[in-house]
């Protein structure tokens, strides 16, 4: 479980997250849906312990990411923005590399990764080095270098970008799958319908701020918008200045 | 520890992979050194000796004006070749270095020898031309050897001793062994060595850093249950252990390849044995701290592998300040020098190729010191990848 309380980040005058709140429960997909911008990755960072934010506070199953990062961090998964892998590694051993440095038990670790390449069903390619891979080989592989460990939470910073049709659809299917493992999932996102399709709950981010969170129903109702599009557009206009 | 293991057994397999680092590590900073040493060597060896048993071509204006002497330097093995038509071409031929040398016997000579009075004999040359000065001494030389052996003669003929003109009998006596004077030349030997070692990390270094930054792992990396300093620890450990390992290659290339240079012909008997070889490492080794260091810091600040690649190029350069600074003001080594990084290692192996009994309170203040640096860096390195700012 991943709560967030009034969080605030400022880089020099830019004020990218200004009280930030919300709660993303286990066994739910939460997604955090903003325009570019917004303070989403911030936020994100904030939780998986690369910044460190101005006020406020956040902690991943009741740890706190500011008093003890390194325990905060053993309890999620993450898939930062754009990861990169190793090109010299093959895709096993790039898993393996941070199976080794989540401290699992070294007898444990190849049937972890062997598991994640189940999961993943990234076998064709495991065993090749990653220069050259496609961009969706390298999420995918991102991704179970991420989940090897079997964290409870797992936090996403915009993972379909740039992922053509049939990439994002295992995306996702493997998205619910680690909500039916009882996982807490957290992503980032701009597009609306991808997040309508996908999850649970969804919080609105706008200019550093949470315009609303609420269910996709929740969402129109409240807007009083019948088509999603508008109704995000809405809520953002709810905390931004209109220019 | 697990961590620091882990990420320096990654690093050492990534970058065995990795073309660019096997070239830099494996074969050019080994190779650069012995090779360019031989051509060097190989290039002062035909300088030096081809200089007095071939005879050297000399133009000289108004040879007809002194016969006498025209036949002395031609049996000193001096080519006489016609020279420019006029003093005005002459010097201007000097000056634009079509001519090294040019001698001048103006009409007046013989008539001024025969009257006793000096007699003028000009030498155009020009003293900015280093090519140049070995043939105007050798010119001047013979010219002066012409002018004692008439001054004997004169003597000889007015019954006076020639032994009169020599008050004083100056003898030069050398000291310098021959390894010692091969010591000269074999100076810069530490720098390649030392350039060998700082380029076998220099790819890791920057890959670890700016390159991590650049393929955007760097993130994901930081993301883990792991402290920051561990995972620089290990970078800089790997780059290290390139770096050690392209030394000792580099070492070992130039024992062997030093039987193929003609430095006996030289005067020289560097004292390059395998004991030396193992000796050297062992001091130079520390100085892979200071080097992976220095790089990984440098590389800290920049954005991209290429910029990187400018900026840690300069730190190549660095260790030649401290060499050509002691070279430039032939200073002794001392115990306060041996704390300097790269000058302590330089002023050690210059002692040891001239065969000097090896000052062990020397080699441990340079190890000993090299090594505190090297720490001190590594510090810095940790401290610069807590910043938030890493990631840019």
């Amino acid at each position: 479980m991943i709560r967030v309380d009034r969080l605030h980040k400022y880089f020099g005058e830019i004020k990218a997250v200004q009280g930030v709140s919300f709660t993303a429960d286990n066994g739910k997909i939460t997604g955090l849906l903003g325009p570019n911008g917004a303070g989403k990755s911030t936020t994100l960072r904030i939780l998986y312990t690369v910044l460190k934010p101005d006020s406020g506070t956040a902690t991943i199953d009741g740890v706190d990411v500011v008093t003890d990062s390194l325990a905060a961090r053993a309890r999620i998964g993450t898939l930062p923005h754009g990861s990169g892998l190793y090109p010299h590694l093959t895709a096993r051993e790039n898993i393996a590399y941070y199976a080794k440095l989540y401290g699992m038990p070294k007898d444990t670790i190849d049937g972890a990764v062997q598991m994640v390449i189940d999961q993943l069903d990234i076998n064709d390619f495991a065993d090749r080095r990653t220069k050259g891979f496609s961009h969706g080989q390298k999420t995918k592989v991102s991704l179970a270098r991420s989940l090897v460990h079997g964290p409870q939470n797992v936090i996403l910073d915009e993972p379909s970008t740039g992922l053509d049709v049939m990439a994002t659809r295992s995306l996702r299917e493997f998205i619910r799958e680690l909500k039916r493992a009882g996982k807490c999932v957290l992503f980032s996102s701009h597009v609306m319908q991808e997040v309508a399709a996908l999850c649970d709950e969804i919080v609105i981010i706008a200019s550093g701020q949470v315009a609303l969170h609420d269910t996709a129903d929740g969402i129109r109702s409240a807007t009083g918008c019948d088509d999603l599009e508008d109704a995000f557009v809405k809520a953002i206009r709810m905390v931004e200045p209109v220019a | 520890m697990k961590t620091i293991r882990s990420v320096f057994a990654k690093e050492v397999t990534d970058n065995f992979r990795d073309r660019r680092t096997l070239m830099s590590a494996l074969l050019m900073g080994p190779l650069f050194g012995p090779i360019l040493f031989a051509f060097v060597i190989n290039l002062s060896v035909k300088q030096s000796l081809s200089d007095a048993s071939e005879p050297l071509d000399l133009p000289v204006i108004g040879r007809e004006n002194a016969p006498n002497l025209i036949n002395f330097l031609e049996s000193n093995n001096i080519n006489i070749v016609d020279g420019p038509a006029s003093r005005e071409e002459a010097l201007a031929g000097v000056s634009n270095g079509e001519h090294d040398v040019v001698v001048v016997i103006p009409e007046s000579f013989g008539k001024d020898l025969a009257d006793m009075i000096p007699a003028t004999v000009e030498v155009i040359t020009d003293q900015a031309n280093r090519q140049a000065e070995r043939e105007t001494r050798r010119a001047t030389r013979a010219l002066r050897d012409y002018g004692q052996e008439l001054a004997v003669m004169r003597l000889t003929l007015r019954g006076v001793s020639p032994l009169v003109m020599r008050p004083l009998n100056i003898d030069e006596v050398d000291v310098s062994t021959p390894s010692g004077r091969s010591a000269i030349l074999l100076g810069m030997l530490s720098y390649f060595f030392l350039f060998a070692l700082l380029t076998g990390g220099m790819n890791l270094a920057i890959d670890a850093t700016a390159g991590e930054r650049e393929r955007g792992s760097l993130e994901p990396l930081i993301c883990l249950p792991v402290k920051r300093d561990h995972l620089i620890f290990g970078k800089i450990l790997a780059a290290c252990l390139f770096m050690a390992i392209s030394l000792s290659l580099s070492l070992t290339c130039f024992h062997f390849s030093l039987k193929f240079m003609p430095l006996q012909e030289l005067g020289m008997t560097p004292n390059f044995g395998p004991l030396v070889v193992l000796q050297a490492f062992l001091f130079l080794v520390p100085f892979a701290l200071v080097g992976a260091s220095l790089m990984t810091l440098v590389a800290s600040f920049t954005r991209s592998f290429k910029e990187a690649q400018t900026w840690v190029s300069v730190v190549l350069l660095a260790p030649t300040l401290p060499i050509l600074i002691v070279s430039i003001l032939m200073v002794r080594p001392s115990t306060a020098l041996m704390f300097v990084p790269s000058l302590s290692q330089h002023l050690l192996l210059v002692g040891l190729i001239k065969n000097e009994p090896l000052n062990m309170l020397h080699v441990a203040v340079s190890v000993g010191g090299t090594l505190f640096i090297g720490a001190l860096l590594t510090y810095l390195c940790a401290r610069l990848y807590r910043r938030e700012g890493l990631l840019g």
